[in-house]
């Protein structure tokens, strides 16, 4: 193992390749490449490895790239892309595509905010627009997380229970273009941590066709098998975990993460690197004697229900810090969320971090403090702007 | 005919016992684009291929999952996608040293609209792929209208007065990229197809094909005029069958007669002409320019 400076954009690209060629004694590796900010290092640092068995295609558009990684995956190759923002609107009728076919496609998605008006820094909004999509959705911490994810990312979707795509979010510059210590394992390790993908459906000489149509019984079915194995990532992530542990001698994240959130009564949710900013202010909240805890939500798709339901269970208040919007429903994660909470709890939601801006410790304490001073839960909360 | 019939041009033994389109396909009769897939279906023999096909009346004749009128594999491509697709499933074809070929069987309307960029970014790069347009100059799975190669003074649903405006020449786009092979097929001169179809199938590189396509059901013609139609377009000069290697080397196949019969029946034949006045002056100068520049390629 060596441990590199690197950005995450160059940590995701770098996890992609030992992944591309760990595939190189079955159908190879292939990847539609398409440039957008702040994306753009990962496919640029893609486009200069030497993968054996592989080959990068430089699209035109977004939603070639994506095409691109669904002709490549129906052929059973291993595949690869990344994108953000407007970048992912415009390729989002193929990623539906590829989470209907079921093909196991890994996708880097640097979240930034959706324009017009144009904004290159983060938030969520981008691609919890994809939570339908039929992907596994994985939102990450830091540079060291986002290249573990993507390693895992293969190995859970393409096994067979679960057959499904995954995408690895990371924040808009915060991570994408920040430098940490990272931990990149050597080609063998990754050989022997990810099995040769085996495509069940993968187009041979066979005559039959591919995701031609359906009538509604057997829509029906198809999406029932979509849902059923979303239901399996759980248990197929948790084998992930033990693997990925005994190959690489670290741990991988649970679906959600808590920080002193056990014995908590008060909790703040959140998603991506805000979570670091958070456990700063629960510690200053702990020494004043409030018991506060952190809750990040790690993986969004499939939701993990089960996990939240037990760790909201008895937090008598609940913040949900939301870096996205939906315009008429508030913010996503709460939205989600909010029913899993005791009866009785309050459970508000607040936007914050919009557009990227930064959300610092005196953000969250003044969740904090907003929270401590409710009666109950209001409409939800825009911190910046009231 | 007869004769030659019997001895295989379009159809075997071989052909009727395994064709690309089998019994039970939904197209409707008197569809050119069926008329298409047998003749691909013979130029392929037995080479291993597989099919993109995205949305157009070409997905939907395959039928309801889990059956497929397609006697070779297919993958059923996002409209603007059959070229992204391909060239994901050539390369990897070509990485496992498989000598697949790859096909994508598009109409009009994923080849001159929604999908022309994702085509010409194909076709730029030069990918592995047999690009084959059945161009029936209209939408026809959603019902018949209008697509940029909607022709001159055509009636359709959304241009109910004839459209008033010429089609796109999208051979000349596709010969733009400088690609290997680009071709104009005529389903009513089998021996320049069939030879055109078999060059391209085994062809590298990116190769494209047109094809004019009898609509019945949206040029409201008899479904037995077809090929018919076909021959007038030709022989009025309307539809040039021509081929040009590396996007320089232009080679007129199938000489037109620039008869004024054929033409005025071509139009008389089909009720879409009916609707509007179609101006034959200004249509008339547009086949003569058509062949100008076509003859001024030639030349160099």
């Amino acid at each position: 193992m060596t441990m590199e400076l690197l950005s995450a954009n160059h940590a995701a690209a770098l996890a992609a390749t030992l992944a591309a060629r760990a595939n190189r004694t079955a159908r190879g590796f292939g990847s539609g490449v398409y440039p957008i900010t702040p994306q753009t290092e990962c496919i640029e640092l893609l486009c200069n490895q030497e993968i054996a068995k592989g080959h990068v295609v430089r699209v035109e558009s977004e939603h070639s790239a994506m095409g691109v990684c669904m002709g490549f995956a129906l052929a059973g190759a291993r595949t690869f892309t990344a994108s953000s923002s407007n970048g992912l609107a415009y390729m989002n009728e193929n990623v539906f595509a590829a989470g209907f076919y079921r093909l196991p496609i890994v996708m880097m998605a640097v979240n930034r905010t959706l324009g017009p008006p144009w904004n290159i820094w983060v938030d969520h909004g981008d691609t919890l627009s994809l939570r339908d999509a039929g992907w596994i959705q994985f939102y990450c911490e830091d540079n060291q997380e986002v290249a573990d994810t993507i390693l895992a990312a293969y190995r859970l979707a393409e096994d067979k229970r679960v057959l499904l795509p995954a995408m690895v979010c990371q924040d808009a510059f915060i991570l994408s273009h920040t430098m940490m210590m990272t931990d990149l394992p050597e080609q063998a390790v990754v050989d022997a941590f990810l099995p040769p993908l085996d495509l069940p459906h993968r187009v041979t000489g066979r005559p039959i066709t591919v995701g031609g149509l359906d009538s509604p019984h057997e829509t029906e079915a198809h999406r029932a098998q979509q849902e059923r194995a979303m239901g399996a990532v759980f248990a197929a992530y948790g084998e992930v975990q033990v693997e990925f542990e005994r190959a690489f001698g670290r741990k991988l994240a649970d679906p959600i993460v808590g920080y002193r959130a056990d014995d908590a009564d008060v909790l703040i949710v959140s998603m991506g690197t805000i979570a670091a900013t958070v456990r700063k202010v629960v510690d200053e909240a702990r020494s004043k004697g409030i018991r506060a805890g952190s809750l990040r939500v790690r993986l969004f798709r499939p939701f993990p229900e089960a996990a939240l339901r037990k760790a909201l269970a008895g937090k008598k208040r609940i913040a949900v810090i939301d870096r996205n919007l939906s315009p008429g429903m508030g913010g996503i994660v709460w939205g989600e969320m909010r029913g899993l909470a005791d009866a009785g709890s309050i459970i508000q939601d607040y936007i914050a971090g919009i557009g990227g801006g930064d959300v610092r410790q005196q953000h969250v304490q003044w969740i904090l403090d907003d929270l401590l001073a409710r009666s109950s839960a209001g409409a939800p909360k825009f911190v910046e702007v009231g | 005919m007869e004769a030659r019939a019997l001895e295989g041009l379009v159809q075997t033994k071989a052909d009727r016992a395994e064709p690309i389109l089998r019994c039970g396909n939904t197209n409707c009769g008197g569809c050119g684009m069926s008329i298409g897939l047998n003749l691909l279906s013979h130029a392929i023999a037995s080479r291993p291929v597989q099919m993109v096909i995205p949305a157009c009346c070409g997905i939907v004749t395959a039928g309801s999952y889990p059956y497929s009128a397609y006697g070779a594999p297919v993958v059923a491509a996002t409209f603007a996608s059959a070229a992204a697709f391909a060239t994901g499933l050539a390369h990897a074809a070509r990485l496992n040293g498989e000598r697949t070929r790859v096909i994508c069987w598009a109409g009009d309307g994923g080849t001159y609209d929604i999908g022309m960029a994702t085509l010409s970014a194909a076709a730029e790069r030069n990918e592995d792929i047999l690009y084959i347009c059945y161009d029936n100059e209209i939408y026809g799975n959603t019902g018949g209208q209008r697509s940029s190669a909607t022709p001159l003074g055509a009636a359709t649903s959304t241009t109910p007065l004839g459209k008033d405006v010429e089609k796109k020449d999208v051979v000349g786009i596709m010969a733009a990229h400088r690609i290997p092979y680009a071709a104009t097929l005529s389903m009513a001169h089998l021996d320049d197809a069939m030879r055109k179809l078999r060059y391209a199938v085994d062809a590298t590189g990116f190769r494209f094909l047109h094809m004019l396509s009898p609509c019945p059901t949206g040029w409201k013609s008899e479904p037995a005029d077809g090929i018919e139609l076909v021959r007038l377009a030709v022989r009025s000069g309307l539809y040039a069958i021509y081929e040009v290697f590396e996007g320089h080397r232009y080679q007129i196949n199938v000489e037109p007669e620039m008869n004024e019969a054929a033409l005025e029946r071509y139009f008389a034949e089909q009720g879409r002409f009916r609707k509007g006045q179609i101006d034959m002056t200004r249509l008339r100068a547009s086949v003569a320019r058509q062949w100008s520049e076509l003859r001024g390629r030639v030349a160099v």
